[in-house]
């Protein structure tokens, strides 16, 4: 079982570079892409099965023993995160080879693009499933220098601009990740996590608090929470829309995995609950108010990106098993909800050649079966029951009302509040670009469009698009997905409670990596 | 743990100045501020190894216990790496924007009409060089003492400097 761990890495990073070879072969090209990222969603899924029977899988890279070497490590929480990733990634992929066919490949490098995206995949992995703390700066570092490969495609104009924001930002977070891994250091002499777990707690309270607080800090501009969210609605939505639906559902989850990992493992008994609770309500409301205000659906999505975020942080402030595991039900659900709503609002874009409201319309006609996978997806994320995204909410308030306390009633309060106005606007979307007839679209006046901010970098041009039977399929598998973590909900969260089980006691952690005792 | 105060002065120095220079405008400063807090981090990773000794190398089986601590210098070389390749990411970028900036949205269209144009210049730098070549010759040939005349002549008509190439479109092939 240990030997399949490294693969995981190995598979998209080999991929890449032989993607980068075939680079004149757009054929081979693709079916390298394809084939690196069908295995990895095989070896995670086998992986999946065996750790959650076998326990944790660790290996040592090279045979160094930690604390020397590095090591990789396998949890219930790793398998599931990488396989949810995998599936994504594999989805998104294939998207975009349709939209590629489609285009003839003009409009974006293809012999770029699929290198770059292996890699951005490959760090995404190395990231979860890294057993000591530089290991996972070094996934992120990979993930995020892809990133900015992807997002600055072509090099126009306005990805250019927002390009440079968004890399400057990450700059400073993965500088701020750096110096909090050297104090890190400097205080316990030691990087590798399972070590971390067991001398951290160890440490005088005022020093834990700098580390914790550094750590939460860089993790947290990767994750988008509230305020230093302010980076994302504007750079997502430059992208060409496979990359959005990409970074959309997984790279701040790589940030809030990383929060969860670092403190249900070495900082478990963080004074920052109400700190967390806070921002985490800021989150929930500031991002769905932005929400309401976007006239273009591509923004009105990252808002709505930034501010569930919210729950996930109210998940870790609440910090007993039942809210833990909630939260990791709800990344999942998050990440392909996410994903599979940016890929629909690529399909928009190109049945309707804008994803601005106010030039949408008529939809429903011209493109029924967009029109269902958008309906369904807005009625997934805005939390109407049965859909996973209403198990999923209704699963953290529970813990919310088991823990108790005044804060965290206003925080679900706030919660169910972020649920209606996410309801509100995925369905005035719907109404003005699919229900509205196409022939009201001249002299349209109504309240719910009265308060609608276009997108600064619109231009105002219509320009429609054909559709390959590939997108729609990519897209709808998606779908499936989503609904699948509906119906299989009671297993899906029975493992999400191991999981959380497991992250809760450090010392299984602890255990998988030294079994002869820490040194 | 004993630590360096030069060290750690520096390092705070780098600092703030890597940081009140990333808060400029200009997109090349912004790079320099990064290179300087990096590299303030990279000071931080050092810093952290403690007091210094003798080079991590083990001859023979005993371990010297005036020995520094390698493990920081190898994350240090590993940051390092990486701040490289995102410097020169950023580089391409900064200078992207600068071409975008110099010929707005209309610089990618443009590429042809000007490709033809620093072709012109060159040829025409190449022939008025000839020229003066042959002029140079004739003058050498006609007598050896007028040859500070001939070197004033020459750089009264110094070659036309030419625009930098016209980048290709991006990453497209």
């Amino acid at each position: 079982m240990n030997t399949l761990v490294p693969l995981i890495v190995m598979i998209p990073l080999l991929g890449a570079a032989t993607a980068l070879v075939l680079g004149r072969r757009r054929q081979l090209q693709i079916g390298v892409s394809v084939l690196s990222l069908v295995s990895v969603v095989a070896i995670s899924t086998v992986l999946l099965v065996l750790v959650d029977i076998h326990g944790t899988a660790v290996i040592e890279i090279g045979g160094w023993q930690p604390p020397w070497g590095i090591v990789l490590v396998v949890d219930r929480l790793s398998a599931i995160m990488v396989l949810i990733s995998a599936l994504m990634l594999l989805g998104v992929l294939l998207f975009a080879v349709g939209q590629g066919i489609v285009d003839g490949d003009r409009d974006a490098p293809v012999s770029i693009f699929h290198p770059t995206y292996l890699v951005l995949g490959a760090g995404l992995f190395n990231a979860f499933i890294a057993g000591d703390l530089f290991n996972m700066y070094v996934g992120f570092e990979m993930l995020l220098s892809a990133s900015y490969v992807l997002l600055t495609l072509g090099g126009t104009g306005a990805r250019i601009r927002v390009g440079v924001t968004y890399i400057v930002v990450s700059l400073v977070s993965s500088i701020l990740f750096l110096a909090a891994i050297a104090l890190v250091y400097g205080a316990t002499g030691t990087v590798t996590m399972a070590l971390l777990a067991e001398r951290i707690p160890a440490l005088p309270g005022d020093v834990q608090l700098i580390l914790g607080l550094l750590l939460l800090l860089a993790f947290s501009v990767k994750a988008a929470v509230f305020p230093l969210s302010f980076w994302l609605p504007d750079s997502y939505p430059t992208a060409p829309a496979p990359v959005t639906a990409v970074f959309a559902g997984l790279l701040t989850k790589v940030g809030v995995y990383a929060i969860l990992r670092t403190q249900t493992l070495m900082f478990p008994d963080s004074p920052l609950q109400v700190p967390l609770l806070i921002v985490a309500g800021l989150t929930l409301l500031v991002g769905i108010m932005g929400a309401l205000a976007q006239a273009d659906i591509k923004r009105m999505l990252s808002f709505t990106l930034v501010s569930h975020i919210g729950y996930l942080m109210l998940g870790i402030a609440i910090g007993t098993p039942l809210a833990i595991a909630a939260t990791i039900y709800y990344v999942v659900h998050h990440i392909t909800v996410q994903t599979t709503l940016f890929l629909t609002a690529g399909l928009i874009e190109r049945t309707g050649g804008t994803t601005s409201l106010s030039r949408l319309g008529g939809l429903l006609k011209s493109a029924p079966f967009v029109a269902g996978i958008f309906f369904l997806g807005a009625l997934n994320l805005g939390g109407i029951p049965p859909f996973s995204g209403f198990l999923g909410k209704l699963a953290l308030f529970q813990a919310g009302v088991a823990s108790g306390g005044v804060l965290i009633y206003i925080l679900i309060a706030a919660g169910a509040l972020t649920s209606l106005l996410t309801l509100y606007a995925l369905a005035r979307a719907w109404n003005m670009a699919f229900w509205r007839p196409k022939k009201q679209l001249a002299n349209y006046s109504s309240a719910m469009s009265a308060s609608l901010q276009e997108d600064p970098q619109d231009e105002g041009e219509v320009l429609t698009k054909k559709l390959s039977p590939l997108m729609i399929g990519a897209t709808s598998a998606m779908l499936l997905l989503t609904l699948g973590l509906t119906v299989f909900a009671g297993p899906i969260f029975e493992y999400t409670a191991r999981a959380a089980a497991d992250i809760q006691n450090p010392s299984t952690y602890i255990v998988a990596v030294f079994p002869n005792g820490t040194p | 743990m004993s630590a360096s105060l030069t060290l750690v002065v520096l390092m705070a120095v780098m600092y703030a100045a890597g940081v009140y220079i990333m808060l400029e405008r200009s997109l090349t400063r912004v790079l320099i501020g990064f290179l300087l807090v990096g590299n303030a981090t990279n000071l931080l990773i050092f810093i952290m190894s403690g007091r210094p000794g003798s080079s991590p190398i083990v001859t023979g089986s005993s371990l010297d216990d005036t020995m520094v601590d390698p493990l920081p210098q190898v994350l240090m070389l590993t940051a390092i790496v990486i701040n490289f390749g995102v410097t020169a990411l950023l580089l391409a970028l900064i200078y992207r924007s600068w071409w975008l900036a110099q010929l707005g949205d209309e610089g990618d269209t443009l590429t042809d009409e000007h490709a033809a144009e620093t072709e012109e210049s060159a040829e025409e730098t190449f022939r008025s060089t000839n020229e003066d070549e042959d002029a140079l010759q004739a003058s050498l040939d006609e007598s050896e003492s007028n040859e500070s005349d001939t070197l004033d002549s020459l750089d009264a008509n110094p070659p036309t400097g030419s625009m930098p190439r016209v980048p290709g479109e991006g990453g497209r092939r």
